[in-house]
């Protein structure tokens, strides 16, 4: 309900509260150039010596006004001729146009009406409620997410957008709270619904009938500083019943232009003092500093309008549309999905279709978006989970365990957990069996036991769906083909190949990279922004299951280049290594956070073999910043396989490597990675003590014995590999 | 007493026979290009001795404005049921106020003064920024304001 709150007026307010706030921006320097530029008056300067000065300079003064930041204004008449400028207070006489500023002007009909009158102010003040309502509601998903209020501050996690768009948030949505609801505050007293007005006394019916009292013998302006001068009139000549006008911060007031008398004074009302200062505040107006500090929180908006619809349309990426989507309140079977890439919606999908077509009322939801407390018709819980990484939770369920152990009680509702994953990795479906561990350790009852897809499997998913309809006891058939991101063709620019002679053909192809749409260049989707290390999926023909290949080029090296072995029988390397440049294929990209150098100079170590030199190949070149750079390459031998073998001299000479050791296992003495490493193990056990990062590509079992190899080093020296691997300083990327 | 009747003679003169003749007359304003936001305007007429009579018009609807309309406001104390039923816009620079009203004979050559009181936002604020006398000759005659009003006449 909070995030409908914040997305719709969010989307739909864009354009508007972006005009507020870039020309609310703009106007904010105005103040302060004002301040800056407004010849300042001595100290203890009264107003008797201001107006008689004035008096003296311009005899047919008819008002002097003070500004908030301290800018004096005087009208007059000369010979039926009407003056004003800006005035020095050091000598009354005029220095600058006391025109108002044509652009700031402009600005302000902009911000406050876009020219349109009245129907343009309701419309800003629209603007206005908008942002007060985005502010308000994303300042409760800002404290939801970070878990609590007093946790405000704490660091984020997540995609770069979302994390762009919370973190600027956080310390922008004090202005933008303050701003949007001080504008309200005066549009309202615009249109006249505030009892604000100004407190005016009642005419004096009796004055002395005396005239002409020179300014600065009026004994009531002889103890007012200027600085509490708003402004002065002075009487009409020739009308003897007439009076000077006196404003200051303390009220108004009229003086007898005889005698300077007091005649009647009346005192401003709360309201009227609320509005002057919701006015300072606002407008920066004899508070130019916060002007200046509100007008940068309102350059924030455009910006957190940019990454908040790039966080929009990622979430409904990759998403299918879900028909007959009940609300959470009213639902009996709640569908919680933690999916990273995408696919396990698919799945999700196909689930709520035929559990809606049993005529059960569902809802489907992100897991980030579990909330026990809601679920008040709720029978049961059915939460299908990816995993990400070695165990972690998918984009889409981020928080949810935490949400869960916090929670006082499990829901009534019974529970089944279904995991995907790949039988091919140790951490397999780890993350939903550590939400099934930790929903049993809660005491929730379980509607059925723990499943498991492998890859995508539809068979997996409709045996599993069977189970799910003998324990509802209803009939249930999933029939699900996974839905794939939509691939791109990607054509072979050029390949080069090693490895014939040793028996393992192997090839580095390169392919150009698609042009973006406008539309992927905006959110990022597609082949805009990714790295190496991140993951190519290729949709072999005669296949619609995708094969993953790591990325060994970044988006700015301006190729695509992965790194393929063939494989006996393979269809998607067969394809691969087939493949004459002036070809093409399908591929998508996929992300692959966990296996990244990251930022910072601290030493990296690279350790591969065979074609996992890819993505560490891909790291070096990418590294401009000459990180030392430490690589570590197992090949069966130095004439055959040394892939990158031409680069490698010359990334060295450049500085982008460090150091290459490699292990060359045919030969006279067959050498293996995990040797290589052994007789450094001084050197390794200084880098790893200096802050090395340690990134292992390759097969499984060379993974393991590096895993091995590094434990027999760092042990004596009292470092644990698995600590490392806790810190995220050791990463492997293992097929 | 005698000054409401005679602003229930300027207003409403026509709905109400019994109190004399009245004929339209048409009051035309033309602002100069005084480069600021639009102007509020108040016409009114004094008497003879210079005492409010009645409002004819007010140019500009936000109430809590018609503080800068000064002599109008003294004489009125900013009481807004003088303008009931003769509010409009106020008037851009360089922009004319055209108003067709129904005036008691009475009014002219009897030494009654229509005044215009004048303000800008963030500039000037020009009380009597035109006084005319209201005369049968008077009629058709262009009159220049103090500081905005480029030209006013008033046609029978």
């Amino acid at each position: 309900m909070i995030r409908a709150l914040h997305r719709w007026p969010g989307l739909l307010a864009f354009a508007l509260v972006t005009v507020l706030a870039l020309s609310g921006a703009a106007l904010s320097i105005f103040p302060a150039i004002e301040r800056v530029a407004a010849p300042r008056a001595e100290a203890g300067l009264t107003v008797a010596t201001l107006a008689g000065r004035v008096h003296a300079a311009y005899p047919g003064v008819e008002q002097i006004r003070r500004s908030p930041s301290g800018r004096t204004t005087a009208y007059w008449f000369d010979q039926g001729m009407p003056g004003a400028a800006a005035i020095d207070p050091a000598t009354g006489k005029g220095v600058t146009s006391a025109d108002p500023n044509k652009v700031e002007r402009w600005l302000t009909n902009l911000h406050r009406s876009l020219f349109l009158g009245d129907g343009g102010r309701i419309v800003m003040a629209a603007g206005a409620a908008a942002m007060l309502v985005l502010s308000v509601s994303g300042a409760a998903l800002i404290a939801r997410r970070a878990g609590g209020w007093q946790r405000w501050f704490s660091p984020l996690r997540g995609p770069l957008a979302g994390r762009l768009h919370a973190e600027i948030a956080r310390v922008a949505v004090i202005g933008l709270v303050l701003s949007s609801t001080t504008a309200l505050w005066l549009a309202a007293s615009t249109f006249d619904l505030l009892p604000d007005g100004e407190a005016k006394p009642a005419f004096p019916a009796q004055v002395s009938g005396a005239t002409e009292i020179a300014p600065d013998k009026i004994a009531a302006l002889r103890h007012l500083p200027v600085a509490e001068l708003r402004a002065l009139s002075f009487p009409n000549p020739g009308d003897v019943s007439d009076v000077f006008t006196l404003k200051t911060d303390r009220g108004t007031g009229y003086l007898d232009q005889g005698t300077g008398d007091l005649l009647v004074w009346a005192d401003p009302t709360g309201w009227q003092r609320a509005s002057e200062t919701v006015y300072m505040l606002h407008t920066g107006q004899g508070a130019a500093v916060l002007g200046l500090v509100l007008g940068v929180m309102a350059l924030a908006v455009p910006a957190m309008g940019g990454t908040g619809f790039v966080v929009w349309h990622a979430g409904r990426r990759g998403r299918p549309r879900l028909r007959g989507n009940q609300p959470m309140a009213r639902a009996e079977t709640i569908l919680l999905v933690g999916s990273e890439g995408g696919s396990t919606w698919g799945f999700a999908a196909t689930l709520h279709a035929a559990l809606s077509g049993a005529g059960q009322r569902v809802h489907t939801a992100p897991m980030t978006a579990f909330a026990p407390g809601r679920y008040e018709c709720a029978k049961r819980i059915i939460v299908l989970a990816a995993t990400y990484g070695d165990g972690a939770a998918p984009a889409s369920a981020k928080g949810f365990l935490d949400r869960l152990n916090t929670a006082e009680n499990a829901p009534d509702a019974a529970m089944a957990v279904l995991g995907f994953g790949d039988r091919g990795f140790p951490a397999y479906c780890a993350f939903a069996k550590a939400v099934a561990a930790a929903a049993e350790e809660k005491g929730w009852s379980e509607l059925m036991p723990l499943g498991t897809v492998n890859r995508q499997s539809p068979q997996d998913f409709a045996r599993w769906g069977r189970a799910l309809g003998q324990a509802l006891g209803i009939d249930l058939e999933l029939a699900h083909q996974p839905v794939l991101p939509v691939a791109e063709t990607l054509t072979l620019v050029s390949r080069r190949d090693y490895g014939a002679e040793v028996q393992a053909p192997t090839a580095i192809l390169r392919f150009a990279l698609p042009r973006p749409t406008f539309g992927q260049w905006l959110t990022g989707a597609g082949f805009t922004r990714f790295g190496a290390g991140d993951l190519l999926g290729i949709l072999p023909e005669g296949s619609p299951v995708p094969r993953f290949y790591s990325l060994a080029s970044a988006h700015r090296d301006g190729f695509i280049e992965i790194v393929v072995k063939k494989h006996p029988g393979g269809l998607c390397s067969g394809q691969l290594t087939a493949l004459e440049p002036g070809q093409t294929v399908s591929a998508f990209p996929r992300r692959n956070p966990g296996f990244r150098p990251g930022r910072g100079h601290a030493p990296l170590i690279l350790i591969g073999a065979g074609t996992g030199i890819g993505p560490l190949a891909g790291f070096v070149r990418g590294n401009a910043r000459r990180r030392p750079v430490h690589l570590f390459f197992g090949m069966r031998h130095p004439d055959s396989d040394f892939l990158y073998g031409e680069e490698m001299s010359t990334w060295q000479e450049e500085g982008r490597l460090a150091r290459l050791v490699t292990a060359v296992s045919r030969g006279v003495r067959p050498n293996y990675v995990q040797d290589a490493l052994r007789s450094e193990r001084e050197e390794i056990v200084r880098l790893v003590r200096a802050g090395a990062r340690v990134m292992v590509c390759g097969g499984r079992g060379m993974a393991a014995g590096v895993s091995d190899a590094l434990a027999e080093i760092l042990a004596p020296a009292g470092l644990d590999p698995a600590a490392l691997k806790a810190e995220g300083r050791y990463v492997e990327d293992v097929f | 007493m005698k000054s409401l009747l005679a602003t229930l003679a300027l207003t409403t003169a026509l709905t109400l026979p019994g109190i004399g003749m009245a004929r339209p007359v048409t009051l035309t304003t033309t602002l100069n290009a005084y480069g600021g936001d639009g102007a509020y305007l108040a016409l009114y007429v004094t008497d003879a001795s210079g005492t409010y009579v009645g409002s004819l018009w007010m140019a500009g609807g936000k109430s809590k404005y018609y503080e800068h309309l000064n002599d109008w406001y003294r004489a009125t104390g900013g009481d807004t049921s003088h303008i009931n039923g003769i509010t409009g816009a106020s008037v851009g620079a360089g922009r004319t106020l055209e108003i067709t009203l129904d005036l008691a004979d009475a009014l002219f050559d009897a030494g009654y003064t229509l005044h215009i009181d004048a303000a800008v936002e963030d500039m000037r604020d020009s009380p009597n920024e035109v006084a005319v006398p209201l005369t049968s000759e008077g009629a058709g005659q262009p009159v220049k304001g103090r500081r905005y009003v480029a030209s006013f006449t008033y046609d029978m």
